[in-house]
């Protein structure tokens, strides 16, 4: 058997037991890269010599008897928007194909004291903004169920690399369902944290009042474990939490008694595929039968989360976004083409005699930012820039944005209400299971329905889980979503473990890695 | 619901250059998405303060002291067109 075929937790009792060597762990991972990821897509850039040279040095290290960090050895895959010092951090946005960062985002900094290896940088939509990987500018991803169908995302390069057994451990980042809707797809378990739990610092941000960072991996158990190493205080992101971190893959355990789970009518209801309904019904009935209680709750204003998200985190985007001016860092268009256009231009608009079109052409400062930014960025970041500008824009602010952050309030309060009568809230991931490559590419508002179940979590800043519960009946993978009070990440992972413990489809594998067993 | 004329001025609110038809395919993009948002207006939101952050914070401070930043060269690195101390942009005023 493989070994990236174990789980984290596995293999790191064995690294501890000195049963396997770190080296083999890592040859063994880029093996199954070299087997798969042509067909699968996952990674952007993978660190062999530098992995390797890694895990021979923690080899060392061991046999000296040293202490190591709490990972030392695992392979740890990181999605492509985590600034790596030294290492090319592109955001799969053609902007930044060749920006190296000068510093470690807090989280890298985290995984590097932690001894873990990190393998490589995986693939993601455009400046995560995306639910299938598509809008990356630097490769397609595939879903390692069906290779025609999307990974999920933004975080489709995260989910698809853990789902495909290339790395146990892969650290992705949620604004509207990024980590939990690609596990949901891929078959992984995916956690989103409360916000605040993990630092932002040297994330490159989407939407600073909803981006997160969180791990993905086989099972609730290692999620723990990695979320162990990422989440604490951060000085360098003020908006962290200055609160401890709990011992997540110690208490997992724990099973929780007198649980009581919150079902919402709408999430079973219209527009979900009977599977996925199935699969969520048979899922309450695994918890029933750990003595679960099950109550109805409602999320009155559910439906206009949708909305309601895209108007706030398009608005925070098209701010963020603003620094990709060409100045400073990345892509700058050719500056001899665009001055020569702008003289042409303005030599036609003068023997035109058109005086206002001239007063109004660019300078070539402006024009430079404006040619920059059409050729550095992708349609969907093109399109988020403009509705997000737009809702900001003198005149619509009070209409959109204003709105929104209203609306988010009475969002936030259903969950408040929900939460005093449940502990957890459990539903569907997604409507239907992974659809197909370019099925929903041309149509924005499709891609962005299909966020319904997830956005809302960001909006209120919770913690949520997703967890592997099922296949539809064309054996694509399903999830449960598990939603919590702020800073209950215990409570999500102690009862994923327990459904984990009486459920097997986690352990499930692509038949792709069964086909690439019996080719060898 | 958004004007072509609409789109043109917003694209130029953020220092984006459409071609005539990409101004047009977003156009009928943004409207439909646009139209979809109206739906916030069924929600009554009298009183209700906005939110602009899920966890709401007070002012975070720090001590105001001097500590190590990015030297020169490493800020400089990534930059498209520099010389040895400064970014460098084509003329902002004068013509071209």
């Amino acid at each position: 058997m493989l070994l990236s075929q174990l789980t984290a937790s596995d293999l790191l009792k064995q690294l501890q037991e000195k049963k396997i060597k770190a080296a083999e762990l890592v040859s063994d991972a880029l093996h199954q890269v070299d087997q798969c990821d042509r067909s699968v897509g996952a990674f952007l850039r993978v660190n062999r010599d530098s992995a390797l040279a890694q895990a021979e040095e923690i080899d060392r290290r061991r046999a000296r008897g040293e202490k190591l960090g709490k990972l030392a050895g695992l392979p740890v895959a990181v999605k492509d928007n985590l600034c790596t010092r030294g290492q090319p951090t592109t955001c799969a946005s053609r902007m930044l194909e060749r920006f190296v960062p000068p510093y470690d985002a807090t989280v890298i900094a985290r995984l590097k004291a932690a001894d873990a290896i990190i393998l490589g940088k995986t693939n993601l939509d455009e400046f995560a903004m995306g639910g299938s990987t598509e809008t990356s500018a630097l490769g397609r991803t595939r879903n390692p169920w069906d290779l025609n169908r999307i990974p999920g995302g933004s975080s489709g390069g995260a989910a698809a690399c853990v789902a495909a057994r290339m790395v146990p451990l892969s650290v992705g980042t949620d604004t509207g369902g990024s980590i939990r809707q690609p596990a949901a797809l891929c078959g992984v378990t995916g956690l989103k944290p409360t916000y605040g739990r993990v630092s932002r610092f040297g994330l490159v941000a989407f939407a600073s009042s909803l981006d997160q960072i969180g791990p993905l991996a086989q099972t609730a158990e290692d999620c723990a474990l990695l979320l162990e190493v990422l989440a604490g205080h951060d000085p360098k992101d003020a908006t962290s939490i200055d609160r401890p971190v709990p011992a997540y893959s110690e208490t997992i355990r724990e099973p929780l008694k007198g649980l009581r789970i919150g079902w919402v009518r709408e999430h079973l209801g219209e527009g979900v595929s009977p599977d996925v309904a199935a699969a969520i019904e048979e899922a309450i009935k695994v918890f029933e039968s750990f003595g679960a209680e099950v109550h109805e709750v409602e999320l009155p204003h559910a439906r206009y989360a949708v909305a309601t998200y895209y108007i706030i985190a398009c608005s925070e985007a098209s701010s963020n976004l603003a620094r990709y001016d060409g100045v400073h860092y990345g892509y700058r268009t050719d500056e001899k083409t665009m001055l020569a256009d702008l003289a042409e231009e303005r030599r036609s608009l003068q023997q035109a005699g058109k005086t206002d079109a001239l007063d109004d052409l660019d300078s070539a400062l402006v024009r430079m930012y404006r040619k920059t930014r059409a050729e550095g960025f992708g349609a969907e970041v093109k399109r988020r820039i403009m509705l997000g500008t737009y809702a900001l824009s003198a005149g619509y602010y009070d209409a959109y944005y204003l709105k929104a952050l209203k609306v988010r309030r009475l969002i936030r309060q259903d969950y408040d209400e929900a939460f005093r009568n449940v502990h957890l809230i459990v539903g569907p991931v997604t409507p239907t299971p992974a659809f197909g490559i370019g099925e929903k590419i041309n149509d924005p508002l499709a891609m962005y329905l299909f966020d319904l179940f997830t956005v809302g979590t960001n909006l209120a800043g919770l913690p949520a889980i997703s967890v592997p519960c099922g296949f539809s009946r064309d054996g694509m993978p399903i999830g449960l979503h598990l939603q919590a009070p702020p800073l209950e990440e215990e409570r999500l992972l102690r009862a994923a473990y327990m459904f984990q413990q009486a459920t097997d489809w986690h352990q499930r594998r692509p038949p792709l890695l069964d086909r690439q067993m019996a080719a060898s | 619901m958004i004007s072509l004329a609409e789109i043109e001025k917003v694209a130029i609110l953020a220092r984006l250059l459409l071609t005539p038809a990409e101004a047009q395919t977003m156009t009928a993009q943004l409207g439909k998405v646009l139209e979809y948002m109206s739906l916030l207006n069924e929600v009554n939101t009298e009183h209700v303060e906005p939110l602009a952050h899920a966890v709401e914070l007070t002012n975070v401070f720090r001590e105001d002291g001097v500590t190590p930043s990015l030297d020169r060269e490493e800020a400089l690195a990534n930059a498209p067109h520099r010389d040895d101390e400064c970014y460098l942009v084509p003329a902002v005023l004068g013509e071209v």
